[in-house]
Formats: structure tokens, sequence, C-alpha cells
């Protein structure tokens, strides 16, 4: 069974190490914040100005002065700290955070992504993308393996135009987990019951099975 | 003596021009300085060069200057959810320039520390490196930005003294301290304007020094624009 959003998002939960300080990107992404292990102290980034972005607010705690990169409500926590944007672009780019999880539309077998501007469409523009996708070298994409026409989304090279070059390490997708190599994607983990041969059929770019290639 | 003070926003804005370029605070709809947009809108100034993050929606924010045919450039990380923007863009009335972020403060912060250019990584290898000089650190490579150039900064903070010493609450700061030192002029709102000595000097985040002209606003409404709440239980 290919995985859902959820279950994606929790897969992503296992690679954060306690003390990570993490950026999390809307979509996919955000929902990671859902399955960190209670274990361990991971503090959000949001790159509008907050380091220790806390759950969102019960009603009677909503303050519009307090909101997300996504422009949703949220809250402190204890330990938390504000500053502007310069300062969080600094750490952005100073190579401070840790991890960055990204949703995309189509990555390249050398670690191109594409999510910012689909040709023909409004543009909307790339907000901190391209920043962040510059910055840190650990940088992971939460995504579907395919678009909605079926279309797959892991390419030989992205036909949108790009957001960041040779910058994807890690995919986390519905039906796998794939490495960027130099030899392109490395399949590492499948979601349990999908075949290799489905995800070999739905990934358009180079891909290698590791010979540790595991269930989800 | 000279006061940096003035009763209103009309007063604080009456010198903007036709064609002036000016640096709006805020992230989304958070910071915003809604007096001052407000006061622009009735003043009908045209032409209006706006580095903002954000273009406001269809009927607040910057898009108040939008729908009233103000603004001919918009330069921004991000434009979403605004309709009228859309449509003037795709009738070639307003122009646009898309920026990311992080160049997108680091231009306003190096504009007003006399850095005139830097080097960052963001978007190398994409369309927005075309025509910049990039070169080579340490094997890896960079794009040359510039420093931005306003003839006026508009920023809204949350408390701020009659020497223009500012703090801003919450995420309410994003853009609103590093536009401050980059205009000719900067014009502070504030929610609640004090004498000096009121605001203790360890927790001043903007220095008066900055700040050409102050004013305490009036009736913000501070709208939200995806409130997101949990369950009580």
């Amino acid at each position: 069974m290919s995985l859902n959003k959820f279950q994606i998002a929790q897969r992503i939960s296992r690679e954060l190490r306690d003390g990570d300080y993490v950026n999390l990107g809307i979509g996919i992404p955000t929902l990671v914040a859902n399955y960190i292990p209670k274990n361990i102290n991971v503090v959000l980034q949001s790159e509008n100005g907050l380091l220790g972005m806390g759950p969102f607010p019960k009603l009677s705690e909503v303050d519009p002065d307090l909101i997300n990169a996504g422009k949703q409500t949220i809250t402190t926590l204890e330990g938390s700290v504000l500053f502007d944007s310069a300062e969080s672009f600094s750490m952005i780019r100073g190579g401070h955070v840790n991890m960055t999880i990204l949703g995309a539309m189509e990555v390249s077998e050398n670690g191109d992504i594409a999510n910012w501007k689909i040709p023909g469409k409004m543009v909307k523009g790339m907000g901190g993308a391209m920043d962040l996708v510059s910055s840190s070298d650990n940088i992971i994409v939460a995504m579907m393996h395919t678009n909605k026409k079926g279309d797959s989304k892991l390419l030989k090279k992205c036909q949108l135009p790009i957001t960041g070059k040779k910058c994807i390490k890690k995919i986390f997708t519905n039906l796998a987990v794939l490495e960027v190599t130099e030899k392109g994607f490395l399949l590492t983990e499948k979601a349990e019951g999908v075949s290799v041969e489905e995800i070999i059929q739905k990934t358009e770019g180079k891909i290698e099975i590791s010979k540790a290639l595991k269930d989800i | 003596m000279i006061t940096k003070v003035v009763t209103n926003a009309n007063i604080a804005v009456q010198d903007i021009f036709d064609g002036a370029t000016i640096m709006l605070g805020g992230f989304g709809l958070c910071g915003i300085p809604e007096n001052s947009i407000s006061a622009l809108v009735s003043k009908g100034v045209k032409n209006l060069t706006c580095i903002s993050n954000n273009a406001g929606v269809d009927d607040f924010g910057i898009g108040l200057l939008l729908q009233n045919k103000q603004v001919k450039k918009m330069v921004s990380s991000y434009v979403g959810e605004n309709n009228e923007f859309e449509r003037q863009l795709l009738t070639g009335e307003l122009d646009v320039e898309l920026i990311p972020q992080g160049t997108l403060a680091e231009r306003c912060r190096a504009a007003g520390s006399g850095i005139p250019a830097f080097y960052t990584p963001a978007g190398v290898g994409t369309e927005i490196s075309e025509g910049k000089e990039i070169r080579e650190f340490n094997g890896k490579k960079y794009l040359l930005e510039k420093a931005f150039k306003a003839d006026f900064s508009i920023i809204k903070a949350w408390k701020g003294d009659s020497a223009g010493n500012l703090i801003y609450k919450g995420t309410a700061r994003n853009f609103n301290p590093i536009m401050a030192a980059a205009g000719k002029i900067t014009i502070a709102e504030v929610e609640e304007l004090v004498p000096v000595g009121e605001l203790d000097p360890n927790f001043i985040h903007t220095p008066g020094i900055y700040i050409q002209r102050i004013f305490q606003g009036l009736n913000y409404e501070k709208r939200i624009e995806q409130k997101t709440i949990r369950d009580e239980s």
C-alpha cells in the first residue's frame, strides 16, 4: 500500500535528531511537526522570524501578531525567540538550521528541485525557498511520487523552472525513500506491499536499488 | 528643538511624491503600517514602486494601493492571495520583480548599513541569476546582489518613544527593523507612543537614529489571513 501524506510525515519524523533546528515548508512538511518523537528536542524555525514555533493557538490565544511563514496563527513555546527577517535568513544561509523539509513539483536525478513556478500560470513567487535550498547541507523533499496526471515527479531533468541546483539529498514519497547519489536516485526503502517494479516504472530519472532495500 | 513626533499619518506621508520608491514593512498582513497605507490611499500619490515582502490582499494592506491604481511596480518575494494584483499584472498595468525572501531582506539590510552589494547563494543556477555576476568562493557559486535604494521607508512597531526608539511584538517585527535603517526618510507608526525614558534601553529593537518621523496610529484592525486554531480539549 502506498503511504498517505500523514504516513510520509511520520516517516520523515524519524530523520530528526535530538537538538536539531528544522525549517518546515508548506504542505506535507508542516505535518511533520505532529510526529516529533517525545524523547527528543527539536526546535522549529519559521523564516518570518521565530525559533521555537509552537502549535496552533486555542481560540482564546489567537494573536494576529504571531504567525508562521504560511501566515497561519501560531504560538510560542518556553525558550522561543523572535527576530527580524535578515537575522532569520542569516541563520538559514549561515548553515545554522540543520534540516530543511520542502515540498516539490519535480526533483531531478542530480538533486535539482523545482517548486516555485509553472509557466503559463500566475507566478506567486519563491518566498524563502531559493534561500533555503541554496544554504543547508541537509535538504529533504516530501512529495507524491507522481503528479495528478500520473507522471513521474522524479525526473532526469526538471521540466519546470528550478528553485535550486544539486541541493536535494533525500526524497520521501508515498511509494519510497530515495537518496540522491552521483549515479542518480538510490532506492533505499519502499512502502510495504509496493513492488520495486512499480517504483522503477514511476521514476523517470535513473534509479538504482540499494542492496539494503527494506520496507518503510 | 526638532521633534520627530507628528500628529497623524496624513502629516507623516505628506511629502511622499508621485514616482517615489517606498519600502513597507510587514509579512503578509502581520506588522504592516495600516495607518500610513490608508493615508497614502487618501493622498492618491501615483506611480509608486513598493518594496515589500508581500502585496497584501484585495481589500487590505498594499492591496488598497493596488485597487486605487497607485502602484507602478511591486518588488516582493511572494504575491499570492490578491486577485486585483493578478489582473493588473496580466494586463501589463503593473510591473513585478520577484526576489528570494532572504535576498530581499539582505538588500534592505545592506541599504541601511553602507554595504553596496553582497554575494549570496540563493538563486544560483535559476532564472533569477540571469544577467547577474556569479563568483565562486571555496568551490561554491554565489550571485552578486545590490542594496536597495528607497526614498521612504514606512514601518510599524508596537511601542515607540518620541526619540524614535522602537519595540516590536511577536512576528510583526519581520522586515520592519531592516527597512527602518534603509529609507532616506523613515516613518514609524506605533500602537503606543511614550515619552523618552519610558522604554528600557536594554529592550529596544530599533534605535531612534533610523527614524525621522513617528506617530501613534489609530484603530488597528490587524487582520488575520489564516486563522488556524487547535481544539480546546
